[in-house]
């Protein structure tokens, strides 16, 4: 059945398909890479919205996350290309669905470590400690020479996906695309899952949870895992579409970004992320145009929403979100 | 004699200079309704609270089922099958009754980890959560926000999801706090019938459905039990009767 919630859904699926295959078909390949970085923010979202949006973690430390995933593009391609084996030996590559179990386990590993800790805390302490700990991973990248240190380490060349060729900007933007679709279904699975059941049901009420015989901290911890490996996947995508990684990709700005596109696009919906990223990226464009302060007025509408839309652009759009 | 369900044993805590619980033991057998009275800030939540096991008692031994749960955590106590009701409702506020009951359901049979099947297809999760609404008369609520549900409505719901667990024993705290009476007299018949499923201990102020229920009846006062019997002793109990009765009884 269609509800007003699954036809803004498609609507919103659908438009950043075409609007890239426009854009391409009149020859205006910036507008498909605009749609790309909506696209992978939508996806870094994503995976947050999972602990925040369904667990009720708000962590602000996922910048931790989307730069490993970054980091392991970037490392991985550089010594392939270099032909320099890394730790044990072990070759680099350019192919992108290796990179990504590498971003994933490894952002995975450190959710786990990060969460373990982190998650015997609650409210704003489980802010700062999230924040901190993504901090610590900030300042190791800064002051690790051997991959760039503050500048950073470039891609020299778009790291590769199996018969595609990732060069052209929308055979890039389909790849991610794909990964952003796949992520979405992965997200309305879980939520729909028992484990879901039980992740949101310990947003809502932790003590219920306890006294049914399920442990909060187990089931949070999990959700912290997932939510970590999702976000890496994007941001393991974000180096190749910029070429490039720093470690702006881990700075605390960048945790506060994805937080930002979760409350504009509808916390916990299943499109809020990408509704976010599609509104965050488009205001970038458009009043980035016309003032270097434009995020004085992102603000202002942060603060419009925060106020008078608290659902979101989702909310506004498709009404009050619905358990079955 | 039958071996207790629940066995409270020399029970103390204090907060400070003040002992909450005060070397307290009681039982709970099975197929009773065991009611715990005494007058507000006679130690009766910090009580449950340590059965429960959301706060460690200074010492003393708390036996559940034939083993020690002393050291275990709250969702350990509740896997062990302590139910649980709460004096002031607490459930999962956006989830329908439904998905509450089903929630217990799930945590029953021990798995939360499964991550693909949709629960609101999940026969093995609906059918018997539906089952236990219909039983405590919510059946036609079952759609309905938790938050949305009424006050009644809200405590039956915790019972359901008590029910859910397949409880070895229920803990209900103030079940009938601030139902009308005609709310009071359906939930005391259901509870009647209630205990031979499993035994309850009542925390409970409202004297007509405790001496309609009560095996025994214990009166805990600044965090002693002064006094534990038949409805009839407690009835007559004369250090029971200034301490706390007064002209009610």
């Amino acid at each position: 059945m269609l509800t007003r919630e699954n036809t803004v859904n498609l609507v919103l699926a659908l438009l950043l398909l075409v609007a890239p295959l426009a854009a391409n078909a009149f020859g205006q390949p910036f507008y498909v890479t605009l749609a790309t970085r909506i696209a992978i923010l939508a996806l870094a979202a994503l995976g947050l919205n999972l602990a925040l949006g369904l667990g009720g973690l708000v962590s602000f430390g996922h910048a931790a996350f989307f730069g490993i995933g970054g980091y392991a593009a970037g490392i991985l391609s550089s010594h392939a290309l270099s032909y320099e084996p890394m730790i044990f030996g072990l070759p680099g590559t350019v192919q992108m669905p290796v990179i990504w179990i590498v971003a994933v386990v490894a952002s995975g590993l450190v959710a786990l470590a990060i969460g373990a800790i982190s998650l015997r805390t609650s409210g704003v302490y489980f802010i700062m400690i999230t924040l901190a700990f993504a901090q610590m991973v900030y300042y190791f990248a800064i002051s690790w020479p051997a991959y760039g240190g503050e500048d950073g380490l470039s891609i020299m060349v778009r790291n590769q996906f199996p018969g595609a060729n990732t060069m052209k900007p929308l055979s890039f933007f389909l790849v991610c695309y794909l990964v952003l679709l796949a992520g979405i279904g992965l997200f309305a699975l879980i939520r729909a899952s028992r484990f879901g059941a039980a992740l949101q049901a310990a947003r809502q009420n932790e003590t219920r949870v306890a006294t049914v015989g399920i442990h909060p901290y187990r089931i949070r911890l999990t959700g912290f895992v997932i939510s970590a490996m999702i976000t890496a996947l994007a941001g393991a995508l974000y180096a190749d579409l910029n070429r490039f990684v720093s470690p702006s990709m881990l700075s605390w700005h960048m945790s506060g970004e994805l937080i930002v596109l979760i409350i504009l696009g509808g916390t916990g919906r299943l499109f809020g992320p990408l509704a976010g990223a599609a509104l965050y990226v488009a205001f970038e464009f458009a009043l980035g145009g016309l003032t270097e302060r434009w995020q004085f007025f992102l603000g202002l509408i942060l603060l419009g929403v925060v106020l008078f839309a608290r659902g979101g652009l989702l909310g506004l759009l498709a009404g009050k979100a619905k358990h079955g | 004699m039958v071996e207790p369900v629940l066995q409270i044993n020399n029970l103390t805590k204090s907060f400070g200079a003040l002992r909450a619980t005060d070397g307290v033991s009681i039982d709970l057998r099975p197929g009773e309704i065991h009611a715990l009275i005494g007058p507000n800030g006679a130690g009766k939540s910090t009580l449950i609270h340590q059965i429960c096991g959301t706060v460690r008692p200074d010492s003393g031994t708390i036996r559940f089922a034939g083993e020690d749960i002393g050291a275990l955590n709250t969702a350990q106590r509740a896997q062990k099958g302590l139910g649980r009701t709460f004096q002031v409702s607490s459930l999962a506020p956006e989830f329908s009754a439904l998905r509450n009951v089903m929630l217990a359901v799930q945590a029953k049979q021990g798995s939360s980890f499964g991550f693909f099947r949709p629960v609101m297809r999940d026969r093995s999760l609906v059918d018997p959560a539906m089952a236990i609404l219909e039983r405590v008369g919510l059946a036609d609520r079952a759609r309905l926000p938790a938050a949305e549900l009424s006050h009644g409505e809200r405590r039956q719901l915790e019972i359901a999801m008590a029910l859910a667990l397949q409880s070895k024993a229920f803990l209900l705290d103030e079940p009938m706090a601030g139902m009308g009476p005609e709310g009071s007299k359906k939930l005391t018949g259901f509870l009647d019938a209630l205990r031979r499923e499993a035994p309850i201990l009542l925390v409970e102020h409202d004297m007509d459905a405790v001496f309609a229920l009560a095996d025994r009846i214990s009166v805990l006062v600044y965090g002693k039990v002064i006094a534990t019997g038949t409805v009839d002793e407690i009835r007559s109990n004369p250090t029971v009767r200034t301490a706390y009765l007064g002209d009610h009884a």
